[in-house]
């Protein structure tokens, strides 16, 4: 009996210095895998921050929790793939991705949001759940279910890598170029939505529509097209997260499944904040590569399958409303 | 004219306050339990046996549990998998621990287990709700998947947990060995107990409690209900449900299965299960059930009974078509799902053939 408890007692000395010792040996020993790991944590962020940018413009003006925004990006980023095996020149398939993400905003407005006008929050997130499922089974049926290798030429996305700060720490850090792109896209994204948001007629019309419905549609501002709107601009942005999250891997239905990451990004950086879907995103990229590589010693593999959520979980008990959303939970 | 109530008077609180208080009701119902005890076991086939009623039964269980929560507490899970599958892999490891242990015992027991991993991921529900306790719950779903997978303790070192052979009264009742009608007494007692069981609790204080915490959690605070107490009561009775589900699910239909069959996708099922069916009710659970189960079963069959060979690939994709089109259509028609279309046809029938 002594025997065992001292061997219980071993384990656990030995699984909390593997947790909370361990890693910062392994940081002394390499510093230049920590950046390394830094740099693939924030380059991920940004792939989740992403999709997640989708989620905040359709929850931001019309109160709908997109589950759907995942199989969006599979959808937008197959269509480019699709369109320029088909021998589409690069610009010509993106503009025709455009348009059937439009297309989508359209039939989605006509056939699932206009007839649950007023309905509770709740059902129109099971109702995008249920656009989910046939988005799947429907792209699955036109684009064929085996996963797609973007081609990064035809697009012109950079795919090389560069070494840098082989001085410094010993040893070179490997940063990719398409991570860059992404990066750089993804900021020239994001300040084009803050700006169309707070400096456009249209998009002071689209936070009308976030705040009251009924005020709103009272002052004259056609709800209708502004849903078509905000749910062809979530396409827009599903194109750009397709073919980056595409390039990285390869683009294939099993990519909606990730998305789902997008929701503790969205939970830590606050429902209706676009920097917060930013921060929220590295952060998570951050912390769960983090945890994977550091970790992987006491927990084995796959750490970074729910340490985003179990983060996002521990922010939640101690900030309800996210890092940057705005306070609306009532406490209970 | 066959379906009214008229001239059936109640002289006592008992028959008053009875599950089915209409004598019609109650002879449907003796009449359901006939078929269900006796003319299905009898007439059906091993295939009808195991890969529609079994599987109806089971998910009508973890659909109870799951509906307790969500329909009528309010709280919406997407971790029923996660549930499911501390059920599964609890009654497993006792199976192997402990040869002499009843089965019945096990199984119960797995749901105790169930359910207390259920409080530890409800307690995010005090402080959150709505979308951001769905999140939450991702998480415990997440959570348990990678824990079951990676941790050899759990699975015995093997990828699969197995259903172990196990007998009652001298009858194998679970493993591959087992007959089928075995197999669909087992699932059939345990829902009918569990289904009692649920259909009492909801009309019990525990039920008001938690319906008016549903409705409003604020007010419900002021004349008194406990949110703490309550919510974590109804986390704790829908794992332990949907934790039998889950072993019942390993022991009766799949005997080996690998951890990951218990997977975000099998959440998603439950949870469509009783939208179909209808939130915050018993009755919806097992419509909701029957209806998500046997919609596979024809669509994989339809084809060559209309001469129209598909592939089984194509096949599986219409099914998510026809599943996320069917979820859709029946939020905007009936967002109570089909026990209210049952209670409309209800109130019809009351008043056929003259309604006024």
């Amino acid at each position: 009996m002594e025997a065992v408890g001292l061997d219980v007692l071993t384990w656990m000395v030995d699984f909390l210095s593997g947790l909370f010792v361990d890693p910062f040996f392994a940081v002394a020993r390499r510093p230049d895998k920590l950046v390394q790991i830094l740099i693939q944590g924030v380059s991920a962020g940004v792939m989740y921050s992403l999709i997640a940018l989708g989620f905040v413009l359709i929850f931001k003006a019309s109160g709908v929790f997109n589950f759907a925004q995942g199989i969006m990006v599979v959808f937008a980023g197959l269509s480019v793939v699709v369109l320029i095996e088909a021998g589409v020149p690069a610009i010509l398939a993106i503009a025709g991705a455009v348009v059937v993400m439009i297309v989508m905003a359209f039939a989605i407005e006509r056939l699932v949001l206009r007839p649950l006008v007023n309905q509770d929050g709740i059902i129109l997130f099971m109702a995008t759940i249920g656009l989910a499922f046939f988005l799947e089974g429907f792209g699955q049926i036109i684009f064929g279910a085996d996963p797609k290798p973007v081609p990064v030429d035809a697009l012109m996305i950079p795919d090389g890598k560069i070494k840098v700060l082989g001085g410094l720490l010993g040893k070179p850090v490997r940063i990719y170029e398409l991570d860059l792109t992404a990066a750089g896209f993804g900021a020239l994204m994001v300040a084009a939505i803050i700006v169309f948001l707070n400096r456009t007629k249209i998009g002071r019309a689209l936070r009308a529509v976030a705040d009251d419905n009924q005020a709103a549609l009272s002052v004259g501002i056609p709800l209708r097209t502004i849903w078509v709107l905000v749910w062809s601009l979530a396409g827009i942005v599903a194109i750009f997260a397709g073919v980056m999250w595409g390039a990285q891997s390869q683009a294939g239905f099993s990519l909606a499944v990730l998305a789902l990451k997008a929701l503790p990004v969205l939970i830590l950086g606050g429902f209706t904040s676009v920097p917060g879907a930013i921060i929220g995103g590295t952060i998570i990229g951050v912390g769960e590569k983090l945890g994977e590589f550091y970790w992987r010693g006491v927990m084995g593999d796959g750490v970074e399958q729910w340490l985003g959520y179990v983060i996002a979980l521990i922010v939640l008990l101690v900030r309800p409303q996210g890092l940057f959303g705005e306070k609306i939970i009532e406490r209970i | 004219m066959i379906y009214r109530e008229a001239g059936q008077f109640k002289t006592s609180y008992a028959a008053d306050q009875a599950i089915f208080p209409i004598l019609q009701d109650r002879i449907a119902v003796a009449i359901m339990m006939v078929v269900a005890l006796v003319v299905i076991p009898m007439f059906g086939s091993d295939y009808f046996l195991e890969i529609i009623m079994i599987n109806v039964l089971f998910f009508s269980l973890a659909a109870i549990g799951l509906n307790l929560l969500t329909g009528y507490t309010g709280q919406i899970s997407l971790g029923t998998g996660g549930f499911m599958a501390v059920g599964a892999v609890s009654s497993y490891k006792m199976a192997i621990l402990f040869p002499d242990l009843n089965i019945i015992l096990i199984f119960l027991l797995s749901g105790l287990f169930a359910a207390a991993v259920g409080i530890l991921f409800g307690l995010p529900s005090l402080r959150i709700k709505g979308f951001y306790l769905a999140v939450a719950t991702l998480a415990a779903q997440f959570f348990l998947d990678w824990l079951f997978l990676r941790v050899d303790w759990f699975t015995n070192a093997s990828t699969a947990i197995e259903g172990v052979p196990r007998s009652l009264f001298g009858v194998t009742i679970t493993g591959p060995a087992a007959t089928p009608v075995a197999k669909y007494y087992v699932a059939l007692g345990f829902v009918l107990v569990f289904a009692l069981i649920a259909k009492n609790l909801v009309r019990s204080q525990v039920g008001r409690a938690w319906m008016a915490i549903r409705d409003m959690d604020i007010a419900a605070e002021i004349i008194g209900i406990r949110p703490l107490r309550t919510k974590l009561l109804a986390f704790a009775i829908s794992s332990f449900y949907c934790g039998i589900a889950g072993s019942l699910m390993l022991f009766l239909f799949y005997d080996s299965a690998e951890p990951d069959l218990f997977d975000i996708n099998l959440s998603f099922k439950v949870l469509f299960m009783i939208i179909i069916g209808g939130l915050g009710s018993i009755l919806g659970s097992f419509l909701g059930a029957a209806f998500i189960v046997t919609i596979p079963v024809i669509l994989t069959n339809a084809p060559d009974l209309l001469g129209l060979p598909i592939s089984s690939e194509l096949a599986k994709h219409l099914e998510f078509m026809i599943f996320g089109a069917l979820i859709i259509f029946f939020l905007i028609v009936e967002p109570h799902g089909l026990a209210r279309l049952w209670q409309i046809a209800k109130e019809k029938l009351r008043q056929w053939p003259f309604p006024y």
